[in-house]
């Protein structure tokens, strides 16, 4: 009864309230429509990028500046203490080849470690709608015989049966050889491993980087090893054994240190490069080798169906193959119209997902329709709680007192159905609020629990999209109970992801 | 006409859409499904889909053959490392330019009268080959 009095009242208010915020946000899409966002502002992985957007690499850079201090201090002192004597004593092509290859491993080094390793971008909201409509079809057939998991699809690849999996994080069924690497929350095609020296993950994009690199590394280190002896061995012909030992640290503080590190280094790289190189030759990644995927110890007749047949093909097709693009157009701009990919990863990338939609509800008739059609369901839910919604009273204080559980609503992404009365204050809230809030608050229900298609609400919702005047009687049920609630909501976040 | 695309493309927004997945049967290499869907079956006819997505297979296939251009391509990178690409686009962007060009021309004369439209792959991170159905259909 007094709720028929107060919504009238509310109306008014609402009305009164939306062209205050009009000017502001107009303002403020103004303001947006002046600085561009990219894509890679609001990529969901758990990546870094440097220089806006051109240069790619994980999270954790530590170790790679390590090993960009580790060879240019070790270079750094071959071309200062031993190049000289080298280059008079014995030949000036020594500090030269020197030069080129150090810049060659520093130029692999960094093109490995800046470019994209081939991430595959997440699905789109319709896809991966389209996908969960599929796997729930097949989950309700059933048949006799063998039939592998909805969430498994198999694929006969040259003769070999390869298993496809759903990657739940990116909501795509992973293509072959392509794998989720979870340091950088994102699914690499021809996933190899991620290397924490390289700082990034290595892949179909950056695997010949990767492997130029660790051999022309392992051709440097071997190439400072073997002179840094040479030049002990002259001077020690000239001037004894120990005395060029002790020379060393006086005049030449560093060669002893330098023998370590390059002793050491050339064990590891030159074994790590032998290991890729029969990598290359079999067209087996390290993840496939250390899983045994295609080992005759699994099954008697197991091979490789992606091996071309004979080493010099697999190389060539490894090293000299075409460059593919990178699918993620990291320095594109975000387009207000075309659907963003779904975030839903450890909670590091829920955040870039508000500023998502953000971006999508700035256009004015969105955010007036989800205002009308959160209201109309918000609607129902404040005649199961009078006592907050009850009061004609003071707004500010009303506004104030709400703002509470609003706030703490944001960042509590499943718990939206149960905390009825809170959507209750979003909607009121809502009216009050600016308008990209709104779209912070409804996007926060997981994708996961979005449903297929309800009943009277969703039907009414899309026409809602169209900005068309939406009388919220039609939505409202007076027998309504929590089920039709839950709904509501629901439909609304379908709306607004869609 | 590109106009009238962009009008279909801000009303596709919200209309239902036919998704193409990818054919893994020949490895890794990029080729999509060439089923015919059931959905679009009252408004384009077999033979019309089949043939976009054969040929777009075969662009696919194009742009990742290994072959002596490639492999010259390759290597020469390689020498140059790699700086020869801050003046030259690879092979693959090429045929990329080529099969944009080709869905807008699938677009323009077979898709948009029968209110469809195709969107590149590319734009989905090649998984996908997706027709919207747009709403002013017939």
């Amino acid at each position: 009864m007094h709720l028929g009095l107060d919504e009238p009242v509310r109306e008014c208010q609402y009305n009164q309230i939306c062209t205050r915020n009009s000017s502001p946000m107009e303002t403020l899409s103004h303001k947006k429509k002046r600085t561009p966002r990219r894509k890679w502002q609001i990529f969901p992985g758990r990546n870094r990028f440097y220089c806006n957007g051109r240069v790619m690499m994980a999270r954790q850079t530590g170790v790679f500046y390590l090993t960009l201090v580790l060879i240019m201090v070790t270079s750094g002192l071959f071309f200062a203490f031993d190049c000289p004597f080298l280059a008079s004593n014995l030949t000036p092509a020594i500090p030269v080849i020197g030069g080129v290859l150090f810049l060659f491993v520093l130029g692999m080094l960094l093109r490995a470690s800046f470019s994209d390793p081939g991430v595959l971008p997440r699905a789109t909201p319709d896809e991966a709608a389209d996908l969960e409509r599929q796997m729930d079809a097949a989950n309700g057939s059933s048949g006799p015989g063998y039939r592998p998991p909805p969430r498994i699809r198999e694929v006969v690849i040259n003769g070999q049966t390869v298993k496809l999996k759903y990657c739940f994080t990116c909501k795509i069924f992973r293509p072959p050889r392509a794998s989720h690497c979870s340091l950088c929350d994102n699914c690499v095609e021809r996933f190899d491993h991620h290397c924490p020296w390289v700082g990034n993950c290595v892949g179909k994009r950056n695997y010949r980087f990767f492997y130029l690199f660790i051999l022309s590394l392992s051709f440097l280190t071997i190439f400072i090893f073997a002179f840094v002896i040479t030049h002990v061995i002259l001077r020690s012909n000239r001037s004894g054994f120990l005395n060029a030992l002790k020379d060393s640290p006086a005049r030449y503080p560093l060669t002893g240190r330098e023998v370590v590190v390059c002793f050491f280094s050339v064990w590891s790289i030159v074994g790590l490069s032998g290991f890729h190189t029969y990598l290359i030759s079999s067209n087996q990644t390290t993840n496939e080798d250390i899983k045994g995927s295609w080992s005759t110890k699994r099954a008697k007749n197991n091979y490789n169906p992606y091996s071309y047949g004979n080493v010099l093909t697999n190389c060539c097709a490894a090293l000299c193959g075409p460059l593919h693009p990178s699918l993620i157009d990291r320095r594109g701009f975000i387009q207000p119209d075309t659907p963003q990919p779904l975030s839903h990863s450890n909670g590091s990338g829920l955040y870039p997902s508000t500023q998502n939609h953000t971006h999508m509800c700035d256009q004015e008739h969105c955010i007036q329709s989800t205002k009308f059609v959160l209201q109309a369901a918000a609607t129902p839910l404040l005649h199961s709680d009078p006592v907050m919604m009850g009061r004609a009273g003071p707004p500010p204080s009303g506004k104030t007192s709400l703002g509470g559980p609003c706030s703490s609503l944001a960042p509590s992404q499943p718990s939206l159905p149960s905390s009825m009365p809170g959507l209750g204050c979003a909607g009121d809230m809502l009216t009050l609020r600016d308008p990209d809030a709104h779209c912070h608050h409804h996007h926060f229900v997981s994708p996961e629990e979005m449903p297929s298609p309800l009943g009277p609400s969703s039907l009414v919702l899309p026409f809602a999209a169209h900005g068309g005047h939406l009388n919220p009687a039609q939505l409202y049920d007076p027998a309504s109970q929590d089920s039709l609630h839950e709904d509501s909501v629901r439909g609304l976040v379908k709306l607004s992801s869609v | 006409m590109n106009h009238s695309l962009q009008d279909i493309r801000q009303q596709a927004a919200i209309s239902a859409k036919v998704f193409i997945q990818r054919d893994y049967t020949n490895g890794t290499v990029c080729q999509f499904q060439t089923k015919f869907p059931s959905e679009l079956e009252n408004r384009i006819d077999k033979q019309q889909f089949e043939e976009t997505v054969r040929t777009l297979n075969n662009l696919y296939a194009e742009a990742e053959k290994l072959g002596g251009s490639s492999y010259l391509e390759g290597c020469l990178a390689c020498l140059t490392a790699y700086t020869i690409f801050l003046c030259m686009e690879t092979h693959y962007e090429k045929v990329l330019k080529k099969i944009a060009k080709f869905i807008q021309e699938q677009n323009d004369k077979i898709y948009a009268p029968r209110g469809l439209l195709l969107t590149d792959p590319i734009e989905r991170g090649l998984r996908v080959v997706s027709f919207t159905k747009t709403l002013n259909s017939h």
